[in-house]
């Protein structure tokens, strides 16, 4: 685990996997209340707005990741989805099966939100293996409709709302995955756990 | 109590202390971009330095006054005017002033800086989300970007307006030729070539059009990556004022709608205290940047 300084009052922590700096920023989040945001991402968690920097050295010594505190929280989430995506055929044709196969294969998988980015709202499901992979498409759509369930490279997500993106849409799902009159406006944060459930036209 | 957008100019939000604490669900911090001079239009009417103001860009807003209310306007130095049926009339920069119902309030293009701040007795007082009233313009969290006919409500002002001593303060912020930014080295140094700070303080940065509420872009010297690191990185969390450097080396400052993750290397972070000042840049400015 190796820490860059970001300036006098942030730090950068590196980590081994998305697993790995969830759970460091669960540690984190009740061992040091104080520090303001707390960002979770693929192999980092940043600290910004750190107030007492000695406090946080002593409490990343002590920090192990656990197989309990690597693992999702909560019931699975289920994810009705039409699967009508504009590029399933190129999905299905990427990893040499039928459209069906592809349905089947991703509604097999049990996934977990491993972090947040991009835009509210919008996790980064961790799941699909590596071998599965979908590169970015090679210039991004202007507009990705809200509620779409799209694969880039090993991440899935849900699209929160009609936003430009580069990742291939699989289907669409009418779940409201971010609604900032609710007092917790994400639906899905780091460590929830889902399954997508297919949901004929 | 109301007050009613005539003229929204370039861009006017509505903007506060901003909402942090939020960016693991992906919500940038937002809030006004230079806090100071907005703090200072809050004080000069009498609010907490919380409440909400307006934040406009290079040319002003004409704003419609609909009860009688204490103004102050602060930040980017502008010519303010009150029109009535009866002609207009000119009014102080950085003080506050009460207008009758009915007054056409001009705050006129930026003379010098980039965003002013009208501060208004009571606050602006929008529904709040995730617990502000800022506009964020690039995750479109909070009020929307304001256009004409847009009725703001205003809120119930308690306290009796300051003087106004801090009139120099203000004066003393808006930016020097060449601005001077002071800068901490930042976390991923070593993904540039060797000697790249000292290149990034003994070089001149221009400042950029495309610049917005999300970063400040400047243009000069390309920042080398160094040879074994190219590609990006995989998506990090990013602080306020981190100076992202991307493939064709021009930095970009990172103002308070930046996105949360990135991931293009931060080889800078530029210190807090030199963060309002980054807010009144013009396109064109020249930058000096100082290590701090």
């Amino acid at each position: 685990m190796r820490a860059h300084p970001v300036g006098p009052r942030a730090l950068l922590v590196e980590v081994a996997s998305p697993a790995a700096a969830r759970s460091l920023a669960v540690f984190l989040r009740q061992a040091c209340p104080d520090v303001q945001d707390i960002v979770p991402a693929a192999a980092t968690v940043l600290l910004d707005g750190i107030a007492d920097h000695e406090r946080v050295g002593v409490v990343l010594k002590r920090w192990q990741p656990t197989a309990e505190s690597v693992e999702g929280h909560g019931p699975v989430l289920l994810v009705p989805t039409r699967y009508d995506g504009a590029d399933l055929a190129q999905i299905a044709d990427s990893w040499g099966v039928s459209r069906r196969e592809v349905v089947e294969r991703h509604t097999s998988i049990e996934f977990t939100a491993e972090f947040c980015g991009f835009s509210p709202g919008f996790a980064y499901l961790g799941g699909l293996p590596e071998r599965w992979a979908i590169p970015r498409r090679p210039s991004p759509r202007t507009r990705v409709p809200a509620g779409s369930v799209a694969i880039g490279g090993s991440w899935c997500a849900i699209y929160p709302r009609a936003s430009p993106g580069g990742w291939s849409i699989l289907g669409v799902t009418e779940l409201s995955v971010w609604d900032q009159s609710r007092i917790e406006p994400a639906l899905i944060t780091a460590g929830t756990k889902l399954r997508f459930v297919e949901q004929s036209a | 109590m109301t007050l009613t957008i005539l003229e929204p100019g370039l861009l006017t939000t509505v903007q506060d202390a901003g909402r942090p604490g939020f960016a693991h669900l992906g919500v940038p911090r937002s809030g006004a971009l230079d806090q100071a001079a907005a703090a200072l239009a809050n004080r000069l009417v009498g609010n907490p330095g919380s409440a909400a103001v307006l934040e406009t860009t290079l040319l002003g807003a004409r704003i419609g006054v609909d009860q009688a209310l204490t103004f102050a306007v602060t930040g980017a130095e502008a010519e303010l005017r009150a029109g009535t049926a009866k002609g207009a009339r000119r009014l102080p920069f950085a003080e506050a002033f009460t207008l009758p119902a009915g007054t056409e309030l001009w705050i006129g293009p930026a003379i010098r800086g980039v965003r002013s701040y009208l501060a208004v007795t009571g606050g602006i007082e929008v529904t709040p989300v995730l617990g502000s009233r800022s506009t964020d313009t690039l995750a479109e969290v909070g009020p929307s970007v304001l256009s004409a006919g847009c009725v703001l409500p205003v809120g119930v002002g308690t306290l009796t307006p300051a003087e106004a001593p801090a009139t120099v303060v203000h004066h003393a912020r808006l930016p020097t030729d060449p601005a001077i930014v002071h800068f901490h080295a930042g976390p991923r140094v070593d993904w540039f070539r060797s000697g790249s700070l000292r290149q990034l303080s003994e070089s001149a940065y221009v400042v950029a059009p495309e610049s917005s509420r999300i970063g400040l872009r400047l243009s000069g010297p390309a920042l080398r990556r160094h040879r074994a690191r190219q590609g990006d990185l995989p998506s990090e969390g990013m602080v306020l004022g981190a100076m992202q450097v991307p493939p064709d080396g021009q930095p970009v400052v990172f103002l308070r709608d930046h996105p949360v993750t990135g991931g293009y290397p931060v080889l800078a972070v530029v210190d807090e205290a030199d963060l309002d000042l980054c807010a009144q840049l013009r396109p064109g400015a020249t930058v000096r940047f100082v290590p701090a």
